[in-house]
């Protein structure tokens, strides 16, 4: 076994292969960037080495910079994590030459499965289900309803210059194949002047589910089951789970055994993944293989208690798969929830900038029965930098079901605190709660179908608002009898906490009584119905951990007049807890529209403009950096109030201006 | 007997009233609660002690002699915030526009009286069409005599006033004297002259929104400490703020039960400050993270917000927190900052508030409108606030003390209790380009021989242990365990006790 690795990579990547590295008893090597110095796996590794300033493409993905950190720290072999130079054909050889061990298959291996033409030509040569297609040129309309008609229907028409959905048509029958190819190959021929057409499968309801591969250097090649991974914002995958809710246990086979032989068919060695697209009939395509250790990896680990990581080094050192396929069974199910720095109150805008909370959920196993695991980079007080993936985590979930395993993925992301950027977790606790995705009925298009206007939050069901209620009904009890505490009261005149209370969130209002004892209270409504509340929390603490009727509730709780800014469920609430007096003197309180700020952007401070970041006609979104002032040798990034579109702009880069000085103009 | 008693009964219903249901319908139309109401929400349920219910105004001009309604415009009494005592005037807008009558001032004096003479705050709502007009010279006597007694209760028990409806001309006075001043967006304004007026003098045309709205007051004039979306919500602000409030100047601030440890250790606060000494970072970030369970309690958030000031507890008792902001203009000093900062520190001395000061400060604002404004004298007011402050003071240098800002924060040598810093400080006379610019001129034309001059003035001087040489500062500490040192710190100088020579009053540099 090898003594020392190096692991070229960072975040949280790097973060888990040297956790594994250790666990085995590897020195581990960690390279770095400027933008790096201080992060996690730098800190985490046993020798870290600068590779150069923080742009990627100046330190992390410069093979020469890595093979003289291996020189410097005599590392045997090379983990290249996800991206960079993971499926880099020529760092794989390049290593080679050095003779250092690359973890991750040998280099013709990437390169077969690295160009798309070479890969889908080998799968079908290696029996493996392609979308089917006919890829010469088409005479004429009869031709391509007989080739439609081969198919098999839907088909979809498309010209072969054809981009952004032009000269693109779907044929449901041969008539609609007639027309399409007709209508297609004009529009071809006037958009592109290139009128050839060409026709494959149209795939419907169509999921993406990828099945890990593992092989050794002796021989063994096995799969380790599939990940469903069509949670999916514009081929950015968010929510993955191991198994898929849709495979039944003969594709599931088919699958397997076709990624293996492909797998077998190019010599590959090490982890990789067969993607496959998935119609609403189980039919399933390959896409393409991905020769390197996933990102969502952990799914795979936490069904089959297969360390990939580990079994990766240990083939790369020549050992033997230590199981047969048959040993690799299913055990229970498990999520993963990609937490982004990507504000989806603003469009998924990316967020940047320092973490000033981070605290994730406890890892390991839960009160539920479940488990939680949290792969990361960053800690509280780090800094999302602007240069990299915008990652933060990758929050997973065991459970023996998948109903369980979602449950205690709301717990988890409730849990989890992240302040300081604006992040996705509450898109992500959305997802968790919504219907098509807890019956399992998801295509890739479930994003873009279901949150078609973007993401404003999450609307809880009244049920949960009633426990929301209770709870925060309990809080406040506690709280107010905290302030009755205060020193300098007027003896024998204190103030007393009534009993009656009401709950005003999310338009709903609960009229309560509360019945508290030493271990908790039960809440009262009027109406009928009560819930039993129990909970250590204490005023100040930002997490309510809390048992609602036995069951577990967990609310990131912050202070606002006369209640709390509730978090929870993918939603941002402000629960009002007044006194039914109050509470009728409020209702008189009229409703104010949010201001309309002006349609300018003005310069806040006298200074000089060191850049404009945008330009006339450019739509912004909400949080987008305008332009950059520096003031007194500092520099401040001016952001867009709101979304809109730059309509003038009345400064340049080098401008010197004055408070309240217009620097643009929005429509 | 029974109808003696009964009769009390419905003179305190009609008292009660105010100006008719017609008129309370109309306050609660423009979005207002009414004297009353505002008076139950401020104080805990049922603790209300009213005074001179059935006080009526003895005008017989203009046909006044008619209608003389039980209360006068005025509602006035005492009660409590979670058990502790504070006296209590709100106009009434619905009895004659909350004008204000010979005799309603006088209940509004009496209230005061009794708080000095009690040792407890006043809380004025206010909300008032202005003098009443019929009569005369009267009303104008009843304002001075508020004015005086805001005058002698300054500093001795704390005065907080709720501007909830108009307050205008002679009006202001009275709140302009008091400690903090909270408004209601849209429903509240003040100035000395309406706008008629101001278009009339000035042909300037402006709204009353605009001339004295809590938009106007909170970001430009700094009349204001605060403003909220509406009464509800500043009346349950102006409890949180009472809170952190000593009953008088006799008294320590209060403590209550916290729920934090003292010696809480934040390991985000070590990369706090940015390695790039041009890059701003939040300082109320910092102040969050020491304060027990994260609560900050600031005043004057849109005002100079170079300098942050705000209340918040350690161990529970209430500290005056005073920080330099690198996130606007570097956090410098300047006109506006010093006013807001050194007016805050006198409060927090004159109510035996301690006071924590976090310095990041790279000088005074340079330019010709801060020098004609007169940055000299308005500096000057938070050196002399802070020089002659006598409650515990303890400073934690984050970053840059340059020059006399240095100086000004609570320095060592403005009788700074406990001065802290962190690694990361540079005490220094300036920052190192200016300073070998200065030193070395005839080299300047030597790039590199510059730059070796920079890079040792920077490790001479860039660092808070010549300071810490000297020994003006106490200790160099780590960031993380800045909570705990600071709480240490505050729990040493619990008895602390130190006295100014005997004067009338001091002289400092209005």
């Amino acid at each position: 076994m090898f003594k020392k690795i190096l692991i070229a990579n960072r975040g949280e990547i790097a973060c888990r292969v040297i956790k594994t590295a250790r666990k085995m008893g590897i020195q581990t090597v960690a390279v770095y960037s400027d933008a790096d110095a201080h992060a996690l796996h730098v800190q985490m590794a046993d020798e870290a080495v600068h590779i150069g300033p923080a742009p990627a493409n100046q330190s992390y993905i410069v093979i020469d910079k890595i093979l003289d950190a291996i020189r410097q720290t005599g590392a045997e072999a090379v983990h290249p994590g996800y991206g960079f130079l993971s499926e880099n054909m020529n760092f794989a050889a390049a290593l080679e030459k050095e003779g250092v061990v690359f973890i991750g298959p040998p280099s013709p291996a990437i390169e077969a499965m690295g160009d798309k033409i070479t890969s889908k030509k080998l799968a079908q040569e290696a029996g493996v289900n392609t979308v089917p297609g006919y890829m010469g040129l088409i005479a004429d309309a009869d031709e391509a309803v007989k080739i439609s008609d081969q198919i098999g229907y839907p088909v979809m028409i498309k010209a072969s210059a054809g981009g952004g959905g032009k000269g693109m048509r779907i044929a449901w029958n041969a008539e609609e194949a007639r027309e399409g190819f007709e209508s297609s190959k004009n529009e071809a021929a006037n958009s592109f002047g290139d009128d050839r057409i060409f026709i494959e499968k149209f795939v419907t309801q169509p999921r993406h589910i990828e099945i890990q591969v593992l092989a050794d250097k002796h021989g063994n090649t096995v799969y380790l089951h599939e990940r469903e991974c069509s949670i999916q914002r514009r081929n950015q995958k968010v929510i993955e789970e191991a198994p898929s809710p849709f495979l039944d246990e003969a594709t599931r086979k088919a699958m397997g055994e076709q990624a293996c032989a492909l797998a077998r068919a190019v010599g590959y060695t090490s982890a990789g993944t067969v993607e496959f697209i998935v119609d609403g009939q189980k039919n399933f395509y390959f896409l393409e293989m991905n020769t390197r250790l996933q990102v969502e990896h952990p799914v795979t680990e936490l069904i089959t208690g297969i360390d990939l990581v580990e079994q990766m080094i240990r083939v790369a050192a020549g050992e033997k798969l230590p199981f047969a396929q048959a040993d690799l069974k299913i055990n229970g199910w498990a999520m993963e929830s990609r937490l982004y720095a990507e504000d989806p109150y603003r469009n998924f805008l990316p967020s940047i900038g320092r973490l000033t909370r981070y605290r994730p959920p406890v890892e390991g196993p839960t009160k539920g029965g479940g488990i939680v695991r949290n792969d990361t980079g960053v800690y509280e007080g780090g800094e999302i930098s602007m240069y990299y993936d915008p990652m933060i985590a990758k929050l997973c979930t065991w459970a023996p079901t998948r109903a369980e395993a979602i449950e205690e993925m709301r717990l988890a992301l409730d849990t989890f605190e992240v302040e300081g950027i604006g992040h996705n977790l509450p898109f992500v606790a959305a997802v968790m709660e919504h219907p098509r995705f807890i019956t399992g009925n998801i295509t890739t298009a479930f994003i873009a179908e279901e949150y078609p206007e973007g993401f404003q939050g999450n609307v809880l069901d009244e049920e949960l608002l009633r426990r929301i209620a209770a709870a925060t009904a309990a809080m406040n009890r506690v709280a107010e009898i905290r302030r009755t505490r205060i020193s300098g009261r007027l003896g024998n005149h204190e103030r007393h906490v009534g009993e009656d209370w009401v709950v005003a969130l999310q338009g709903h209002e609960y009229a309560v009584k509360i019945e508290a004892d030493r271990d908790g209270s039960t809440i009262h409504f009027a109406g009928g119905g009560k819930h039993r509340v129990t909970s250590d929390w204490v005023p100040g603490q930002p997490l309510a951990a809390l048992e609602i009727d036995g069951e577990r509730l967990v609310l990131k709780v912050g202070k606002i007049p006369m209640g709390f800014r509730v978090r929870c469920r993918g939603a941002d609430l402000k629960v009002h807890v007044r006194t039914p007096r109050q509470a009728e003197l409020a209702r008189l309180m009229p409703e104010k529209l949010p201001p309309d700020t002006s349609k300018f952007l003005l310069c806040p401070m006298p200074g000089l403009v060191v850049k404009i970041s945008v330009e006339e006609g450019q739509e912004v979104q909400e949080g987008q950096a305008l332009a950059t002032v520096e003031a007194m040798k500092m520099e401040n990034i001016l952001r867009a109030e709101r979304k809109g579109i730059v309509k003038k702009i009345n400064a340049a880069a080098g401008a010197s201006l004055k408070v309240d000085d217009v620097i643009m103009e929005f429509e | 007997m029974k109808d003696i008693l009964n009769e009390l009964e419905d003179r305190r219903a009609q008292a009660r009233l105010g100006g008719g249901q017609r008129r309370i319908d109309a306050q609660h139309a423009r979005g207002k609660l009414t004297a009353r109401e505002r008076i139950e929400l401020l104080l805990d349920e049922g603790s209300f002690e009213e005074f001179d219910m059935f006080v009526a105004h003895r005008c017989t001009d203009f046909g006044m002699q008619d209608d003389r309604p039980s209360g006068d415009g005025v509602v006035t009494g005492w009660g409590t915030i979670n058990g502790r005592m504070v006296y209590v005037f709100s106009q009434d807008f619905t009895v004659f526009g909350g004008s204000l009558s010979e005799t309603h001032a006088q209940k509004i004096c009496k209230i005061m009286d009794m708080a000095v003479q009690n040792g407890a705050p006043v809380i004025g709502i206010n909300d008032s069409g202005g003098a009443r007009i019929q009569e005369g010279v009267a009303s104008l006597a009843g304002y001075a005599e508020v004015f005086q007694r805001n005058i002698m209760a300054s500093g001795v028990v704390p005065q907080i006033s709720l501007i909830m409806g108009p307050c205008a001309g002679g009006a202001v006075y009275s709140p302009a004297m008091t400690d903090f001043i909270f408004m209601v967006k849209d429903t509240s304004y003040m100035f000395v002259t309406g706008p008629d007026v101001v278009k009339t003098v000035t042909n300037e045309i402006v709204t009353a929104e605009e001339l004295g709205g809590a938009s106007t007051h909170t970001k430009k004039s700094s009349v204001a400490d605060g403003a909220f979306e509406n009464d509800v919500e500043a009346l349950a602000e102006a409890r949180r703020l009472f809170d952190f409030l000593p009953l008088n100047n006799r008294e320590k601030a209060p403590v209550r039960p916290f729920f934090d440890d003292p010696a809480r250790i934040e390991e985000s606060l070590d990369t706090l400050v940015p390695s790039n000494p041009n890059q701003p970072y939040d300082m109320k970030e910092l102040i969050t993270k020491i304060a027990d369970e994260g609560d900050f309690y600031e005043i004057q958030k849109d005002f100079a917000a170079n300098i942050v000031i705000g209340f918040i507890r350690i161990e529970g008792q209430t500290v005056g927190v005073v920080a330099n902001q690198p996130m606007v203009l570097a956090g410098c000093l300047d006109i506006d900052s010093s006013r807001k900062a050194a007016r805050f520190v006198r409060f927090c001395d004159a109510f035996e508030i301690p006071i924590l000061t976090f310095v990041d400060v790279p000088g005074f604002l340079p330019g010709t409108s801060q020098e004609y404004g007169g940055v000299i004298k308005h500096g000057a007011k938070l050196l002399f606030a802070y020089g002659e402050a006598t409650v515990p003071k303890v400073t934690v240098i984050t970053r840059k003390a340059y020059g006399g800002a240095y100086d000004v924060m609570a320095s060592k040598h403005l009788r700074g209790d406990f001065n802290y810093a962190w690694p990361t400080a540079e005490i220094a006379v300036m920052g190192a380009k200016g300073a070998v610019e200065i030193l070395y001129r005839s080299e300047l034309g030597d790039a590199e021989k510059i730059a070796q001059r920079t890079r040792d003035y920077e490790t001479r001087f860039a660092n808070p242990f010549v300071a810490a040489e000297k020994g003006f500062i106490d200790e160099v500490i780590q960031p993380r365990s800045t909570r705990k040192r600071v709480a240490r710190a505050f729990a040493s100088l619990r008895t602390k006790k130190q006295s100014n020579p005997w004067k009338k009053h001091d002289n400092i540099p209005l």
